[in-house]
This record gives C-alpha cells, sequence and structure tokens, in this order.
C-alpha cells in the first residue's frame, strides 16, 4: 500500500524522528511524533511547533492578467492585492459550492496559490482550463512547504534571518534562511502566530533540521493539526467545506470583500455568483455553527443533530475534544433557525443524545501578530 | 496462564475468577494514541464474547471495546474513568477497564484465546 503513496522530501526525516505514518491526500505523512498528538498541540500553543505540508499545491500563476484571470474563479478581491500581501480564497462551482480554498499571495512578478493537496491536480487543471489562455498557470512540485506555527515560532525563526520580525499577519517576502532562499508568509492553520515557509525541495531536510535544532522548536503531525485548526475554528476542505456547502453557509463571507459583491465595482463574475450573492441576500437556509459539548462524551464527524424533541437539525463535520479547551467541540451544519448563539442542542452519539451548545469560534482566541 | 489476549488487543487475566480484570494492549494504546475519554459498561450488566461493551476514545478516533468473553460486569474502573491518560501510562496496571464474573461458556472461551507467545506472534506478523 505504502509504495502506492507519495512522499514528502522530509519523508526520511519522519522516519528518522519516530513518526507515526498515515495515508492522508495522497502522500505518507507523519500524524504524530513520538511524543504524541496532545504534547504536539500543546506545544504548539505554548512554544513553536514544525509541520511538514509538503503535500499541498503550490502554483504560480504568470503574466499581466494573472490577477483579473483569477477573479473570474474566485468571489475575492485579487486585484486590489498589495504586493507581499496575502489574502484567503476559495474556488467555487456554478452553484456557489467550494471546490477548494486556497491561500493567494501577490509578490512582484506573479501571484502564489497554496491549495490543498487532495485538491492539487484538480484545481491545476481547473485554472488550466479556464484561465490558461490568459495568464501561465505553474505548478510547483519541486517546493516543499513547512509550517512553523507557535507564539515562539517568531523569535525561533528570527534566530535564523531577523528580517521575518518585520512581517505581520498575511503578509510574504522571500528571505533566507540556513543559506537557502525561501519565500515565507505570517500565516497558518493553527490560530497561532507563526509562518509557513516554501523552500526548495533539495534544501527542505536542512531547513528542517536547523529548525528542528532550535530551542523552541518540536515536530507536529498531522493529528495535532487537526485538532489546532479545529480550536481555531478553521475549516477542512472535504469535511467542513465542500463543493456542497457555500461561502455563505460555511460562514466565510468575511473572505468575499465588498468589491466583489452585489454593488461593487467588480461584482458576480465568477462561478456560482448569482446562488452566493442570493444567499448574501436573504441568508442561507443552513449555517455552520461551532458546538461545544457539556459533557465530556466527544462528538465526531458524522454525528447528527437533533432538537430536544429528536427532530433532526443537521450533522457534525469535525469534533474532538479540544487539548486547549479541555471540552468536547465540534463544527456543525445547522438550520438556520436553531443556529443561534447559546443555543442548546443534541448530539447523537451511540444511541445517546450528548447535550452541546451553539458557541462563538474560534474556540481558543487566535493570535496573530497583527503589528 | 492466567493472562490471555484477543485478537482485539484486548487483555484478561483471572486470577480472581470472581472479577477478572479486562484492559487494552500495549500496542492498543499506542495505536489509539492519547486516550482522552473511556466509555465503561454498566455494572451488573451481561454481555456475550465478542459485544461491544465499551468504548475508548484518543484524541483522533473512537474505538470499540469488545467483551473478551461471555460474563457479567461487576466492577469499572472509576480511576480510568476520572484519567483517561492511565490507559496509555500503564495499560497492564492501574489503567484496566472494567472485571468480570465470567459464566461457564466463558471459561470455555477464555482458554480458546491467545496466551503471552501467541500475542506477540500475532503483533510480529502484522
Amino acid at each position: 500500500m505504502s509504495a502506492t503513496l507519495l512522499q514528502t522530501p522530509l519523508h526520511a526525516l519522519h522516519l528518522e524522528l519516530g513518526a507515526k505514518m498515515t495515508p492522508f491526500a495522497g502522500y505518507d505523512l507523519p500524524v504524530s511524533y513520538p511524543s504524541g498528538v496532545l504534547a504536539e498541540h500543546r506545544h504548539c500553543r505554548a512554544s513553536a511547533a514544525l509541520f511538514d505540508v509538503s503535500h499541498m499545491g503550490q502554483v504560480r500563476l504568470v503574466g499581466d492578467e494573472a490577477a483579473a484571470a483569477l477573479e473570474s474563479l474566485v468571489p475575492v478581491d485579487v486585484l486590489g492585492l498589495e504586493p507581499g500581501k496575502q489574502r484567503y480564497a476559495f474556488f467555487t462551482n456554478p452553484s456557489g459550492g467550494l471546490l477548494d480554498d486556497l491561500m493567494i499571495t501577490r509578490r512582484a512578478g506573479d501571484l502564489l496559490l497554496v491549495v490543498n493537496g487532495a485538491c492539487k491536480q484538480a484545481d491545476i487543471q481547473h485554472l488550466q482550463t479556464h484561465i490558461g489562455h490568459r495568464c501561465t498557470v505553474q505548478p510547483l512540485p519541486d517546493r516543499a512547504l513547512l509550517a512553523l506555527q507557535g507564539p515562539k515560532a517568531a523569535a525561533a525563526l528570527a534566530r535564523l534571518n531577523g528580517d521575518v520580525s518585520k512581517l505581520v499577519f498575511m503578509t510574504a517576502a522571500a528571505v533566507t534562511l540556513a543559506g537557502v532562499e525561501c519565500d515565507i508568509s505570517r500565516s497558518g492553520y493553527t490560530g497561532e502566530d507563526g509562518f509557513e515557509i516554501s523552500v526548495p525541495a533539495e534544501h527542505a531536510v536542512a531547513l528542517a533540521k536547523a529548525l528542528l535544532a532550535l530551542p523552541e522548536v518540536k515536530p507536529a503531525g498531522l493529528g495535532a493539526r487537526d485538532t489546532l485548526r479545529l480550536e481555531a475554528g478553521l475549516c477542512l476542505y472535504g469535511h467542513d467545506i465542500d463543493a456542497t456547502t457555500t461561502p455563505v453557509e460555511a460562514g466565510l463571507t468575511w473572505a468575499i470583500q465588498k468589491v466583489r459583491r452585489a454593488g461593487g465595482a467588480r461584482h458576480g463574475r465568477y462561478p456560482g455568483a448569482a446562488a452566493i450573492d442570493g444567499q448574501l441576500a436573504t441568508g442561507p437556509s443552513r449555517k455552520r455553527v461551532g458546538l461545544v459539548g457539556l459533557e465530556r462524551v466527544p462528538v465526531r464527524e458524522g454525528a447528527v443533530i437533533v432538537d430536544a424533541k429528536g427532530h433532526r437539525l443537521g450533522h457534525v463535520t469535525s469534533g474532538t475534544l479540544a487539548p486547549t479547551v479541555n471540552h468536547p467541540i465540534a463544527m456543525a451544519y445547522l438550520a438556520a433557525n436553531h443556529a443561534l448563539p447559546n443555543h442548546e442542542v443534541y448530539a447523537e452519539v451511540r444511541g445517546k443524545r450528548q447535550p452541546m451548545r451553539v458557541s462563538p469560534m474560534p474556540f481558543t482566541p487566535h493570535r496573530y501578530h497583527r503589528g | 496462564m492466567t493472562t490471555m489476549y484477543t485478537p482485539d488487543h484486548e487483555w484478561i487475566n483471572i486470577e480472581d475468577h470472581e472479577a477478572s480484570t479486562v484492559g487494552i494492549t500495549h500496542h492498543a494504546q499506542d495505536a489509539l494514541g492519547d486516550v482522552v475519554f473511556v466509555d465503561l459498561p454498566e455494572v451488573g450488566r451481561s454481555f456475550k464474547k465478542g459485544e461491544v461493551a465499551g468504548v475508548v476514545e484518543s484524541v483522533k478516533a473512537a474505538a470499540d471495546l469488545y467483551m473478551p468473553v461471555t460474563g457479567e460486569v461487576v466492577e469499572v474502573n472509576e480511576a480510568l474513568r476520572a484519567d483517561p491518560s492511565l490507559a496509555n501510562s500503564d495499560p497492564l496496571g492501574n489503567g484496566w477497564f472494567f472485571k468480570v464474573h465470567i459464566s461457564e461458556v466463558g471459561m470455555a472461551e477464555f482458554d480458546q484465546l491467545m496466551d503471552g507467545p501467541a500475542y506477540d506472534k500475532l503483533l510480529k506478523s502484522a
């Protein structure tokens, strides 16, 4: 089975570090290291954790028309994105569903996209089919991606290059780290301050080792990445959002700038614009919410949510016992009339109803460095 | 042999016939990762061999706990309920799950389980 799985440039290092490996997005990736998911999660919240996210897709869009072309596929202001800035976005389908979510960075001569590993082939195809005639779509399979996350990530990375301290949340720059030219952004997927570091594959191991040698830094796997992002209220594509959920239902309308909405100068002209504008105007019939369990029982993906009379209200899309808040937490889609703060609902777990309360997200405060 | 093992990576010790202790193996706790929740059976309830008697959950996943032999639950580990990480730190000792009064059928089932060397062989072949 492992013969059919792809490996990231850090694969041998993961094994050397004693990682437990798991198939994810077609890659053999570390789910945890010997210290375990809980310790890795806590280390990221307290210090700095290093994640290998090289399975994610990195794609350059090059050409004068690249930003305008990309706007035809995402409901996001790309033309207005200044050089050195980064923005969250998503590809939509004609019914307003989400094909993938991604990060866009405007660099001096191009746009750098980071997309989900499981979606990257489809995304590249989508880009080539729809905007390949307007700009060059260049996948970057020869680059690895590392994420250094946690309240001490900046202090740690500054030991390799003091310039990183100048970046604020959602900005990016080219910097030299351990003798290698890297593209870094101050962003991530844990709710903590931190960086994502794009590095040429042949230098990835040396850079990872240099980072792991820093006193603040320990490795963390996909298990901790999942519990961290869930506590931070961040969606996991394929679970909390997919082709059947719209950005309005998912509560991601903050990512649709005014200029792309009805009445804006560049409104519409992306797949599903009519459906999304319609939902923005009238409100969606269901909404993604956070839920906090009132008992200890973890509530996991797929659990049905009901009201006190047992009527079905929706279902859970992600859930775990949150290490930092020490309660069960979950994301779920609920009928809009039940998606109300502090509303009490019940999750069906092994035939029993577990009380939960609709809760604002994030479950743990974001601690981004906004300068 | 007083301790036997199941293919589901549980162990049962029958030193005390009236209250034989059941837990999960080192291999099971390692595969699960950090245990954060256990759902233990009700004391007084009887289960047949192979029936789901409880649940053990790590941050990553939930796994069923199977009754290794037919019998009645006579005690559950309240310390484990309060501190599920005992299943990781001491799975063969303080991290036990429940105790069973084994039925007559259950005694015959017990003899069919794997002894230590047979269980080790299973782990090596996996």
